[in-house]
């Protein structure tokens, strides 16, 4: 499931409902980013994500749809929030239910790495010298590549013991 | 054709939104960023280092040799920095 939205979230009641029910559900693993207040050297009163309407949403239902064409998922859920935030507010929640925890940690952490480079969101931080927009990350994009090498190299497995 | 800009490109473009009618030779997104940066406002400055500037059309990314057209949302932003 995808959400965008402007307000904030209950990470235990939202988790709680992923696997409510589903008692094939071994594992579930949660990342939730979180605003800081320091960037560099600049101390951060405050951010404010901006994002595209409707590409967002398409975005992160592909990234979804990836992760669970990927491994084997019995849930997965996508908040992103946008607007003003303050140090210490939650940003977003990415999470995996699965029967096993490899599956579950694995495709959490392929949520969080793919999300960063592809979805369109940017951040503006507010510093005492005005506000800052964010630079993309070199570092970012590695962590997304490393994904694309990884299936690659599991197709090799694949290919080696069949 | 309806225009989007996001983040810096929106500060620079001093605009969010726009409904442009392109001149007819233009193919594809590179022509397009040509010819927005011969427009008055701070366009010029936006498109200053095209390889800064991300590029979606109907909400899909694409590269600077992708077709538009006049029915086309293309929206023009920096890399993203989500999450």
């Amino acid at each position: 499931m995808i959400r965008v939205q402007q307000q904030d979230f209950d990470l235990g009641a939202e988790l709680s409902q992923m696997t409510e029910g589903n008692h094939a559900i071994g594992g579930l693993c949660s990342f939730v980013g979180l605003v800081r207040d320091i960037a560099g050297e600049d101390e951060i009163s405050a951010m404010t994500l901006e994002h595209y309407p409707g590409m967002t949403e398409k975005a992160l239902a592909e990234i979804e749809a990836e992760a669970q064409a990927r491994w084997p998922l019995d849930a997965t859920l996508v908040i992103h929030r946008y607007g003003r935030l303050e140090p210490g507010a939650q940003i977003v929640l990415v999470a995996a239910a699965s029967a096993h925890r490899d599956a579950a940690f694995e495709a959490c952490h392929f949520l969080i790495d793919w999300l960063k480079t592809k979805a369109p969101f940017w951040k503006l931080e507010d510093t005492a010298d005005g506000g800052k927009w964010v630079d993309a990350r070199d570092s970012d994009a590695a962590a997304t590549a490393r994904w694309s090498e990884q299936a690659a190299s599991s197709d090799d497995d694949q290919d080696a013991a069949e | 054709m309806k225009l989007l800009y996001f983040a810096w490109v929106r500060e620079k473009t001093g605009t969010s939104s726009e409904d442009v009618s392109i001149p007819e030779n233009i193919a594809t997104v590179s022509e397009l960023v040509d010819w927005l940066k011969t427009r008055e406002g701070g366009y010029a400055e936006a498109f200053a280092d095209q390889n800064v500037v991300r590029v979606a059309v109907n909400q899909e990314y694409v590269t600077l040799d992708h077709a538009v057209s006049d029915e086309d949302e293309v929206a023009f932003f920096p890399p993203v920095t989500g999450g």
